[in-house]
């Protein structure tokens, strides 16, 4: 579905990501893993199209989507969740995702809006809110429901659980293991929680200042061989 | 009495005209962010717009209406194409967009002045709008109840679009984040484009109506620029709701002033209120309460 070849890639002058290749499987999750500094980030914002690579492809189904714009890549079936809870603080929630709704070339419109709001019902009774003032747990919520209503193929998560309180964080692992068991969508996951991200993948990528140093088959019973890779 | 409703009603209609020659800069200043200089040379072409319409047609009235949707796309038009050529490509550096805005405002006002000449021209007013109404004692001239209904329409239609159209809250989130708008499958760079227009277009209009209260020249929109950037600032910077409040009450401010001094010392009151008052608030009239960061 969506294969990182090769890519090299940063900021301004300074290199993040370092020959790095990643693929993740029709129908499957992939996770990255690695300590704060790793480029997980920035590898997800590279996939996405917010970071030039200047060296490297991203193919999307062997099309060659290296120099495609952001809003050209969702159009053709990507979305992404950015690290941070992040919104449009100013809309209310109903307005963040009906503006993605209304823009949405693949068709998500009010049912895809509806399906967003049924996995994360809290949403519904904070409809008319500003996502400025939800809480942290709700803009993530939020920003995953955003990120469906395009209803895409591959969904580009970064670090979902990050900075929430264990009850939501509960409510979106499950969120996110249901919708990759549903089929029909490949997930991207960069997580610092192992535990999680094991569950949810079927392939798993360590990543150390800029360089896969560790890959293999995912699932709870390489979760020792990761968190080993991790500790080095 | 009399003369407090007479001031009263010049204070709101110089409001009106400040409000309608800001309302463009609500959008390209205080949504975008972008200091453009040539806003008021936008103005200058709606202006010159009801001019040149006006020759050919003869009928005042009907040159009138015709010249709003016009210079509506003369203006925007010219927004657009300085957003596409320039602007766009400085985003990131605000100080270089002045002075190219700027450049390219003495470079519009002397076209105008190669093509118009340098005398001001005088169009002629709607027999409508050409004499005054009597309430309670205080005669109001007609061009200038225009000016303030026209001037309250557009902050209707323009709060209109940005609330309740997929427009609209595509411009709200391009400025609010641009990175997550594009990632959400917005093309940013054409909401900057359409932004710029409407902004633009707006100053086209104000042009407009600013033929019914004296003639107009290469100038006519630098005159008024340095008030409606005031506006934009002291009613924080993208809200709406602010800049109505701002420029009604710096209208009132100065027509009060203006009976009790002269015209130069209401000004420089006015200016040092206002530098005084961005003191205690630099954020402006209004800004939006929230939780997150971003």
């Amino acid at each position: 579905m969506l294969e990182i070849n090769d890519v090299r890639a940063g900021y301004d002058r300074t290199t993040v990501l370092h020959e790095v290749t990643v693929a993740v499987p029709d129908d499957g999750v992939a996770a990255v893993l690695g300590h704060n500094g790793a480029g997980k980030s920035t590898l997800l914002r590279t996939a996405m199209g917010l970071i030039r690579p200047s060296h490297g492809t991203v193919l999307l189904d062997g099309e060659d989507i290296t120099r495609l714009a952001p809003h050209q890549r969702v159009a053709r079936g990507m979305a992404y969740v950015p690290q941070g809870q992040q919104s449009f603080p100013h809309l209310t929630t109903a307005e963040n995702l009906r503006l993605v709704a209304d823009g949405s070339p693949r068709g998500g419109g009010r049912d895809a809006i509806a399906e967003a709001l049924d996995l994360f019902p809290v949403l519904r009774e904070l409809a008319h809110r500003r996502a400025g003032l939800l809480s942290g747990g709700q803009r993530q919520q939020l920003a995953i429901a955003r990120a469906l209503v395009t209803r895409p193929r591959i969904l580009l998560l970064d670090e979902p659980t990050e900075g929430i309180q264990p009850s939501v964080v509960a409510e979106i692992e499950t969120t996110v293991l249901s919708l990759a068991a549903r089929g029909g969508l490949c997930v991207l996951l960069v997580e610092q929680h192992v535990g999680f991200a094991m569950r949810a993948a079927e392939r798993y990528y360590v990543l150390e200042a800029g360089r896969v140093t560790s890959s293999g088959e995912g699932g709870t019973g390489a979760e020792r061989t990761v968190r080993e890779a991790l500790s080095v | 009495m009399t003369v407090i409703l007479n001031q009263s009603f010049t204070g709101v209609s110089i409001g009106a005209v400040l409000l309608l020659i800001a309302l463009g800069l609500t959008l390209t200043f205080g949504q975008m962010g972008v200091i453009n200089m040539a806003h008021g040379e936008f103005i200058m072409a709606g202006a010159y717009t009801t001019y040149v319409l006006q020759k050919p047609i003869g009928d005042a009235g009907v040159s009138l209406l015709l010249a709003l949707p016009v210079a509506f796309l003369v203006a925007g038009s010219m927004g657009a194409l300085l957003e596409w050529l320039l602007i766009r490509r400085l985003y990131t550096r605000p100080l270089d967009t002045l002075l190219v805005t700027w450049g390219v405002s003495l470079m519009l006002q002397q076209l105008a002045r190669d093509i118009f000449g340098a005398p001001n021209v005088q169009t002629t007013a709607p027999g409508l709008l050409t004499g005054s109404v009597s309430v309670a004692g205080v005669n109001l001239a007609t061009s200038r109840l225009f000016i303030l209904g026209f001037a309250l329409l557009c902050v209707a239609g323009l709060a209109a679009i940005l609330r309740t159209t997929p427009l609209g809250r595509r411009i709200r989130a391009v400025v609010q984040n641009r990175d997550l708008a594009e990632v959400s499958g917005i093309a940013t760079g054409r909401v900057d484009r359409t932004t710029f227009f409407i902004g633009s277009g707006l100053a086209g209009m104000a042009g407009v109506a600013l033929t019914l209260i004296g003639p107009i020249g290469p100038t006519t929109g630098t005159n008024y620029i340095v008030d409606a950037f005031l506006v934009v600032v002291v009613g924080g910077i993208g809200r709406l709701r602010g800049a109505v409040i701002t420029a009604f009450v710096l209208g009132l401010l100065q027509s009060v002033l203006e009976y009790s001094t002269t015209v130069s010392v209401a000004k420089v009151v006015v200016l040092v209120g206002i530098v005084a008052f961005l003191q205690w608030r630099p954020q402006g009239l209004y800004t939006v309460r929230t939780r997150s960061l971003v």
